[in-house]
C-alpha cells in the first residue's frame, strides 16, 4: 500500500508540470543548417529534449495509444534515472518509422526508493525487455508485468544498485572469490487490481534440457559474450544471453569525470566505431553548449567516420569468413584493414583507440599525407571488394549457409530496435545520416543501402555495399576539405547548461546515441549511451530459434555485434 | 625399372644365410625393422606435411608462413613437435579416464595400419593381401571409434557434439569411398594394391583407362576422402568457430599430438590411395608410341612417382581446404546421401558396363 501512496505523489508532481504535457518532436530533427549560433544561449539547444511526464498509473494506457494508435513503433531508447529527491524514473524516447520526423519523449517516475515499481512496456516493444532489465539492474526499479526480471550485467548475488546516486557499491560488494551464480529461474512481478505487487517464479531451462554454454570464452562470440543455448540435437530451442562479463560501468564512471575526460571512454565502447562514438558525445556536448564547429572540422569528422565504417565493415567481412571456416578470406580482409589503420595512425597516433574528436573540434589537424593516402586507398578498396565477392560471396557453400538463414522481418527489426545494417537488410530505412543529417552529410550524395530479404545474406551484402557508399562519400569530400580552425577555442572548464540532451550518429552497426543530463556542472549528471549492439544481442533468440548451431554462428556474425558496446 | 624386391631378398638372404638365423628369426627381425621404418617414416611425413600445409596456406593467404626458426622456417615444425612432447597430459576429473586415454591410440593405430597398406614401389609394400582394398576400408573405420570414444569420455558437451557429427559424417562418407573403390576394382579386377599398381604399369593409369566413370569416381573420391579426413570444408567435427575444437577439446600434450598426427597422415593416406587407385601408384607415365619418352619416365624410380602423385593430390586437398568455407551438418549429410551416393551407384553400373563391353582403353 505504501507503494501506492508514493506513486500518487509522483502523479501530483506530474500534474505540477503542465507545460511539459504535450509530446514534443525532438529539435534534433531539424536540418543541420538551422543550427543556432553560439551566441544565442536564450534559445533551447538544438538537441535538448523535454520529456512529457506521465504518472506510472497512466503510463500503460498512454504507451498503448502511442504504439497502437499513433504509430510510434520504434522505442529508440529507454533510460533509467536517479533524480535523488525527485525519485527514480525512466525516460522513454519513441519514434515513428513511417514518419521519422515524429518523435516523442516521455518520462515516468516513482519516489519510493525502497521498493520502486513501474509498469513494464516489454509487451509493446520487444527491446524494452532487455532495456528494462538494465534499468532494474542499475536502479532497482522493478517493472510489473515484465516476463523476465533478472539482473543482466551485474552478478546475480550483487548487493545494491550501482547507478543510484546513494549506492555504496564498494562497501557492499567486496571482491568475491566464489564462482558467479547463474540461476535457472526468473521472476515476474504482477500488479494486482488492489494495488499490491505479487511475485512469481518461472523456470528458464528445464532439468533435462541439453544446455550448452557458448561463451564467455568462445571463438565466434566476438568478445566475452555468453549464450546459454538449449539444444535438441543440433537444433536450437532457446537462447538466453548472459551479459556483463566486461561491464566497466562507463556511464557511472562518467558521472565523476569532467566532460573532456568522459571522451576517453567512448573509444572503448564499440572499438570498431571509436570515431563515431566520440563524434556523438562531442556533438551532444557542443550542441548543448551552443558551440558551432568549423566546416573543416565537420568535413574531417565525416571522412573519419566513414573510414571507421569501412574499417568496421572489413572486419565484419573478415570475422564472418573466419567464423564460417574460410580462413583465407579472413586474411584478405585484414590485409586491407591495415591500410585504414595506417591512415588513422598518421593523423591520430592511434590505431584502435583513436582519441581524435574533442569538444569543439578535433585533437590535431590532418597529417600532410592524409589526403594523398586516402585518395590512393579509394581505388585500391574498390578493386579489393571485387576480390571479396570472388572468393567468398559467390561461393556456393556460403550462399547455402546464409540465404534464408536467420530471417528477421522489418517489424521484428523495428520492435527490437535493430538499427544499422541489420535493420536495413530487412527494409527499414533507419540511417541517421539520412534521417537527421549531421556533420557534413547534408552536402554529400550517397545512397542508403537497403534490401528486403532480412536474411544473413542480405545483412552481409548490405555491409559490403556500404563500404562502396562510404568510399563515395569520402571521394566527394577528400578534395574539398575547407580551410578553417581544426578546433574551437573552448573555456578551460567546460560546463553544459542544465537540461536533457540527446544526439545520435550513425555508428558502424546502427544508431549510436548519447543521452546527457546536465545540472550545469562540470561533469554530467547522467550520461547514457544508446548501445548499437544491445538490440542485436536481444534479437538473437528470435533469429536463431529452430536453426542449427552452425547457423547461430552465421547469424551472430551477420548481425555484427561488438561486446564492449553491449557491456558498457 | 627399380624393383624393391632386390633389397628385401638381399636382406632376407643376409639374415638367413650370412647370419644363420632360422626362418622365423629372420622374419621376426624383418618385421621389427619394417615396423621401425614405418613409424619413422610416419613421423617424418607428419612433419613434412605440417610444414607444407603451413607454407601452402600462407601462399594462399598472401603471407609467408613460418620464417623465423631455421632457414625459411624449416625447423619450426620440429620445435612445435618438441613443444608438444614436453607438454603435460592433463587428466580431467569426472571423465572416463581409461577410454579417454585409449581413444587417441585407436585413432593413431588405425592411421598407422592404413599407412602400412600403401604400395611405395614395385616390391615395396608392407601389408599386401588379395583383399587389400577391403582390409584398408575395414581398418580405416577404427579411427571413427577413437573419435567417438574421445567425445564420449571427455565429459564435455562440445566434444560430444563434435564426436556425434564426426560419427555421422565418417560413416556416411565411407559409403562413397567404398563405392568409388569398387568402381575401380571393377576395372582392375583385383583387390590387391600391388597388383592394382602393376596392372596400371602395363595397361596405363586407371584414370585414363576408365575415362569418364574413372574421372567421376576420382572426383567423388576426393570429396569423400576429404570428408573422411575431417578436413575443411568438412571439418565440422572440430569446427573451431562452433565447437572450439570438437572431439579433442579436452586433450592436451601428446594425446592431442596423436590426433594432430593422425589428421595429417590421414590426409597423406587419402591422397596416397587416390594415387594408387586412380593415378597408377608407382607406375610411371607412359604415352603409347613415344618410346624415348617412356624410357626416360621409366628411369625415375617408382617411389618418386608415388610420392610425386601423392603430394600433388595433397596439394589439391589443401587448395580446397583453404578456399572453401565450412558446410553445415545437414548440408554435409544431404551432399552425401542425396548426391554422392546415387551418383557413385550409377557410376558403378556405368563402369561395369564399360568393362563388360570392353569400352575402356
Amino acid at each position: 500500500m505504501n507503494d501506492m501512496n508514493m506513486e500518487k505523489k509522483g502523479e501530483a508532481q506530474a500534474a505540477a508540470q503542465p507545460q511539459a504535457a504535450q509530446p514534443k518532436a525532438a529539435p534534433a530533427a531539424a536540418p543541420a543548417a538551422a543550427r543556432p549560433a553560439a551566441a544565442a544561449p536564450a534559445q533551447p539547444a538544438k538537441n535538448q529534449i523535454e520529456p512529457e511526464c506521465v504518472a506510472p498509473e497512466a503510463l500503460r494506457e498512454r504507451m498503448e495509444t502511442l504504439k497502437n494508435k499513433e504509430g510510434y513503433d520504434f522505442l529508440e531508447n529507454l533510460t533509467g534515472f536517479d533524480w535523488e529527491a525527485d525519485g527514480l524514473g525512466v525516460v522513454y524516447q519513441l519514434a515513428s518509422t513511417a514518419d521519422p520526423s515524429r518523435r516523442v519523449n516521455l518520462k515516468t517516475l516513482t519516489t519510493d526508493r525502497e521498493n520502486p515499481y513501474l509498469p513494464s512496456v516489454a509487451d509493446l516493444w520487444d527491446i524494452a525487455n532487455i532495456y528494462e532489465r538494465e534499468v532494474y539492474d542499475f536502479f532497482g526499479i522493478r517493472f510489473t508485468g515484465h516476463p523476465d526480471m533478472r539482473r543482466i550485467f551485474m552478478r546475480e548475488d550483487w548487493v545494491g544498485y550501482p547507478m543510484r546516486k546513494d549506492d555504496e557499491t564498494e562497501k557492499n560488494n567486496p571482491l568475491r572469490m566464489t564462482p558467479e551464480p547463474l540461476s535457472d529461474f526468473t521472476e515476474t512481478y504482477t500488479l494486482q487490481s488492489d494495488g499490491t505487487v505479487t511475485k512469481s517464479q518461472r523456470r528458464l531451462f528445464e532439468e533435462d534440457e541439453y544446455v550448452v554454454n557458448i561463451g564467455p570464452q568462445h571463438p565466434s562470440t566476438h568478445g566475452v559474450l555468453h549464450f546459454r543455448v538449449s539444444l535438441e540435437g543440433e537444433k536450437i530451442k532457446k537462447i538466453d544471453p548472459v551479459l556483463g562479463y566486461i561491464h566497466r560501468g562507463v556511464e557511472k564512471i562518467s558521472e565523476k569525470m569532467t566532460y573532456p575526460q568522459t571522451l576517453a571512454l567512448t573509444d572503448r565502447l564499440d572499438y570498431l566505431g571509436a570515431m563515431q562514438n566520440r563524434h556523438a558525445l562531442c556533438m551532444c556536448i557542443e550542441q548543448a553548449m551552443g558551440v558551432e564547429v568549423s566546416d573543416r572540422v565537420k568535413v574531417i569528422r565525416t571522412i573519419m567516420d566513414e573510414l571507421q565504417r569501412i574499417d568496421s565493415h572489413i572486419l565484419f567481412f573478415s570475422c564472418l569468413c573466419q567464423d564460417l571456416g574460410a580462413t583465407t578470406a579472413f586474411l584478405y580482409g585484414f590485409r586491407d584493414r591495415e591500410q585504414i589503420l595506417d591512415i588513422f595512425e598518421e593523423t591520430c597516433g592511434g590505431r584502435l583507440i583513436l582519441n581524435y574528436n574533442t569538444i569543439g573540434g578535433v585533437m590535431a589537424d590532418i597529417h600532410p599525407n592524409f589526403q594523398k593516402r586516402v585518395k590512393a586507398f579509394i581505388p585500391y578498396m574498390r578493386k579489393n571488394i571485387k576480390e571479396y565477392h570472388d572468393i567468398f560471396t559467390g561461393n556456393v557453400i556460403f550462399q547455402n549457409r546464409a540465404k534464408g538463414v536467420g530471417v528477421l522481418t522489418k517489424e521484428q527489426c523495428i520492435s527490437f530496435g535493430c538499427t544499422g545494417g541489420t535493420g536495413r537488410a530487412a527494409g527499414w530505412h533507419n540511417d541517421v545520416r539520412k534521417l537527421r543529417p549531421y556533420a557534413a552529410y547534408d552536402r554529400v550524395q550517397f545512397n542508403e543501402v537497403v534490401r528486403s530479404e532480412g536474411d544473413s545474406f542480405a545483412r552481409y551484402m548490405i555491409r559490403l555495399d556500404e563500404i562502396l557508399e562510404s568510399l563515395n562519400i569520402i571521394e566527394q569530400l577528400i578534395d574539398n576539405i575547407p580551410e578553417g580552425n581544426f578546433q574551437e577555442k573552448m573555456k578551460p572548464i567546460i560546463k553544459v547548461p542544465e537540461g536533457l540532451y540527446y544526439s545520435a550518429v550513425e555508428g558502424s552497426r546502427g544508431e549510436f546515441g548519447v543521452l546527457l543530463e546536465s545540472k550545469g556542472d562540470k561533469s554530467p549528471y547522467r550520461l547514457h549511451y544508446r548501445s548499437t549492439g544491445l538490440p542485436l544481442v536481444a534479437v538473437m533468440d528470435t533469429a536463431c530459434r529452430d536453426n542449427m548451431i552452425a547457423d547461430l554462428i552465421t547469424i551472430g556474425g551477420t548481425v555484427d555485434y561488438v561486446v564492449p558496446d553491449i557491456d558498457r | 625399372m627399380f624393383n624393391f624386391d632386390i633389397v628385401t631378398t638381399w636382406l632376407h638372404n643376409l639374415l638367413t644365410g650370412t647370419l644363420g638365423l632360422p626362418e622365423w628369426g629372420a622374419i621376426l627381425t624383418e618385421s621389427i625393422l619394417v615396423a621401425l621404418a614405418i613409424i619413422t617414416i610416419y613421423a617424418v611425413f607428419a612433419i613434412v606435411l605440417i610444414y607444407m600445409e603451413r607454407k601452402v596456406c600462407a601462399a594462399f593467404q598472401c603471407r609467408l608462413g613460418p620464417m623465423r626458426v631455421g632457414p625459411w622456417g624449416t625447423l619450426q615444425v620440429f620445435s612445435d613437435v618438441f613443444k608438444m612432447l614436453t607438454k603435460e597430459i592433463i587428466n580431467l576429473r569426472q571423465t572416463d579416464l581409461f577410454l579417454h586415454n585409449l581413444a587417441p591410440f585407436l585413432v593413431v593405430t588405425a592411421s598407422m595400419v592404413t599407412f602400412a597398406c600403401l604400395p611405395w614401389n614395385a616390391g615395396a609394400h608392407i601389408l599386401d593381401f588379395n583383399v587389400g582394398v577391403f582390409f584398408f576400408l575395414a581398418i580405416s573405420s577404427i579411427g571413427v571409434v577413437g573419435i567417438l570414444l574421445a567425445g564420449w569420455s571427455s565429459n564435455n558437451k562440445y566434444s560430444l557434439i563434435g564426436a556425434m557429427r564426426s560419427g555421422a559424417q565418417i560413416i556416411s562418407y565411407e559409403l562413397s569411398i567404398g563405392m568409388t573403390m569398387l568402381t575401380m576394382i571393377c576395372l582392375t579386377g583385383t583387390m590387391q594394391f600391388s597388383e592394382i599398381c602393376a596392372d596400371q604399369a602395363v595397361n596405363g593409369w586407371n584414370i585414363f583407362r576408365g575415362h569418364l566413370p574413372a574421372v567421376l569416381a576420382f572426383i567423388i573420391y576426393l570429396v569423400a576422402g576429404n570428408a573422411e579426413c575431417n578436413r575443411g570444408p568438412f571439418d565440422l567435427p572440430e569446427s573451431e568457430s562452433e565447437l572450439t575444437a570438437g572431439y579433442h577439446t579436452e586433450y592436451s600434450g601428446m594425446h592431442f599430438g596423436y590426433y594432430y598426427l593422425a589428421e595429417y597422415l590421414n590426409l597423406f593416406i587419402c591422397a596416397g590411395m587416390a594415387s594408387t587407385i586412380f593415378l597408377g601408384g608407382w607406375a610411371p607415365l607412359h604415352i603409347a608410341g613415344l618410346e624415348g619418352f617412356n624410357g626416360v619416365m621409366d628411369a625415375v624410380p617408382g617411389f618418386v612417382w608415388f610420392l610425386g602423385k601423392t603430394f600433388f593430390v595433397v596439394f589439391l586437398l589443401m587448395w580446397l581446404r583453404w578456399t572453401f568455407p565450412r558446410l553445415r551438418i545437414d548440408q554435409i549429410l544431404s551432399l552425401e546421401w542425396k548426391y554422392l551416393v546415387p551418383i557413385s551407384m550409377v557410376n558403378l553400373v556405368l563402369m561395369a558396363l564399360v568393362v563388360s563391353m570392353g569400352w575402356h582403353f
